[in-house]
């Protein structure tokens, strides 16, 4: 087989993962993939990359499709993602000054109740609070806006969500700039090791099992390149399947180290979900901290895609409707389908679900009926049925 | 008539050099912004017709909270990605400048100041990367001579001796002369 050349853009986080140990341990070579990958230092710009058609894939938000369907946020062009790079990996982290006075308050930072964290959050916090959150179409931005809407509590009269890219959430932090923030790993725990805050939540304590970064190219490009996708997507799966191995997410943690200005210690809190909640606290045991594999993770639920196109639609004015349906137009099980058949990869008969109806691990129809999904709660216990038009 | 532009760049020598060339190109004022904290309502006070900002800039994002700044749809923002001209898309992503231009500032006006922003970026870049080989070969000349040092004292030879040890070595090995000079300081490092 012709190596096939292919370039993807990344940013450097953990959730980078699937790209990078895809290159380290051969997975793109086994598909006959001769890989570039680019690092970019914002989303806009990685955004613009892939627009440009300076990479093919990128590594994305999995909003940022779904804006590009929705015409929000001057986007150069439509986007659609191919397949989940990751469940999860988010925590939530308050200021020092913030933390001691919800610590006189009595809170128990449990790292685990969101409506308790938000409830002392909106206490200590006065009239203003700012949160910052890597970009405006985020997971991130939708966990932190359904955490305080649907908390039933009078918000706050100065409430700004304020874009602060991940790198430099510590120092925003530090200069006052933020109260708090919502942040993929390992920023939270930069913050917490530069004694600028204490976490407060897991992102999995407002949603048990959220889509964070997706596998993304410009519509029509599978369907025009179908071989090189075939071939991306099998990568990216393998790579995937690797990372959801428990006995390798140490290895993991080391190449991870290699290429991120960030030490394995540091990323190993993630990838273990042994998370460090603050200088003098001790460490917290957290579930599904960060997916690449396990509960069906990589496979693109168009359900995941409407329920942030509905909050969007509902935050930007839209009709909430139509936005739902054109958000999940930008997910494609179909290709997910087409590709990975016949390599292993279980594939769920439905291509949407009901979001937050699982408390339990929960198996569900596939066509080899192994597959198992994992507990995606809601913290307010609201589920989301795509197919029912008064949902929300 | 008036052209603001804003450009976002902390080193003052580079923000000097990019505003005389987009005076040259037509603009009549140019606001640098060199600080982080606060960028998108400082921009948004400007009131600019266009903003440039290097491609490798972090704060980049911050100002994607401007697209969405009154209300997603009349965007008073819009980003400077128009297939229509990918020529010079391209040549500003290679450039390393990307730009964000209020909706409906005609193409013709644009055109001018972002091939001069093209020109100014790449200027900026070339200077960049002479100055990290500068600062590479101050490095590896550093290093080299801390490798002849400790050969001469190992080995009681002079330092023409040492360094022809040392290139014969990396010959051999078919390195870099600096990287065989590294390998030996980390290791008498160990040593100690």
């Amino acid at each position: 087989m012709k190596p096939a050349p292919l370039r993807l853009g990344y940013l450097p986080l953990v959730d980078a993962a699937p790209f990078l140990i895809a290159q380290s341990l051969g997975f793109a070579k086994r598909e006959g993939i001769s890989l570039e990958l680019r690092p970019a230092a914002s989303w806009s710009a990685l955004r613009d990359m892939l627009a440009m058609g300076v990479v093919d894939g990128a590594q994305m938000l999995v909003p940022v499709p779904v804006a590009s369907a929705l015409g929000l946020g001057g986007m150069p062009a439509r986007f659609e993602a191919l397949q989940i790079l990751n469940m999860n990996g988010n925590v939530i982290g308050v200021s020092q000054r913030l933390a001691a006075r919800m610590q006189n308050d009595g809170y128990e930072f449990d790292f685990r109740d969101a409506r308790k964290a938000g409830a002392a959050l909106l206490r200590a916090c006065g009239k203003t609070l700012r949160i910052g959150v890597p970009f405006p179409f985020s997971t991130h931005a939708e966990l932190v806006d359904y955490w305080l809407t649907h908390l039933g509590l009078p918000l706050p009269e100065n409430l700004e969500i304020r874009t602060v890219p991940p790198p430099l959430m510590p120092d925003a932090l530090d200069a006052g700039e933020i109260d708090a923030f919502c942040v993929g790993e390992p920023w939270g725990s930069a913050a917490v090791d530069r004694g600028l805050a204490h976490l407060l939540l897991p992102g999995t304590a407002i949603w048990g099992f959220a889509p964070e970064k997706a596998l993304t190219v410009r519509q029509g490009w599978a369907e025009d390149n179908p071989d090189i996708a075939g071939r991306l997507m099998r990568m990216i799966w393998r790579s995937c399947r690797w990372l959801g191995t428990d006995r390798n997410r140490e290895l993991a943690s080391d190449i991870l180290s290699d290429k991120l200005p960030i030490t394995a210690e540091v990323i190993d809190r993630a990838m273990t979900g042994r998370m460090l909640t603050s200088l003098q606290g001790q460490e917290q045991a957290t579930s599904y901290m960060i997916e690449f594999f396990r509960g069906a993770a990589t496979f693109p639920w168009r359900s995941q895609a409407a329920w942030i196109g509905m909050r969007l639609a509902q935050r930007h004015g839209l009709d909430p409707i139509i936005s739902a349906q054109k958000a999940a137009a930008t997910f494609r099980p179909d290709l997910y389908r087409f590709h990975l058949r016949g390599i292993g990869a279980d594939l769920p008969g439905a291509s949407g679900k009901v979001e937050g109806a699982l408390s339990v691990p929960t198996a569900v129809a596939s066509d080899q009926g192994k597959t198992i999904l994992l507990p995606d709660r809601f913290y307010d216990g609201q589920v989301f049925d795509p197919d029912a038009t008064n949902s929300g | 008539m008036n052209l603001h532009i804003v450009v976002v760049e902390k080193d003052p020598e580079r923000a000097q050099m990019i505003e005389e060339g987009l005076r040259g190109a037509g603009a009549s004022e140019v606001t640098i912004i060199s600080q982080d904290r606060g960028l998108a309502r400082k921009i948004a006070d400007c009131h600019p017709d266009m903003v440039l900002i290097a491609l490798e800039s972090p704060s980049r994002d911050y100002l994607e909270e401007l697209t969405l700044a009154t209300g997603p749809m009349d965007r008073p923002v819009a980003m400077f990605v128009d297939k229509s001209e990918s020529n010079m898309t391209e040549a500003a992503i290679s450039a390393g400048v990307s730009a964000y231009v209020v909706d409906g500032l005609r193409q013709e006006r644009i055109k001018p100041i972002l091939e001069a922003a093209i020109v100014r970026f790449q200027m900026v870049q070339k200077m960049r990367a002479e100055l990290s080989a500068t600062r590479r070969a101050l490095e590896e000349r550093k290093v080299i001579d801390r490798a002849k040092g400790l050969l001469m004292r190992a080995r009681n030879i002079d330092e023409e001796e040492a360094y022809g040890l040392l290139r014969k070595t990396a010959m051999a090995q078919g390195k870099k002369m600096a990287d065989v000079a590294q390998a030996l300081v980390t290791a008498s490092e160990l040593l100690k």
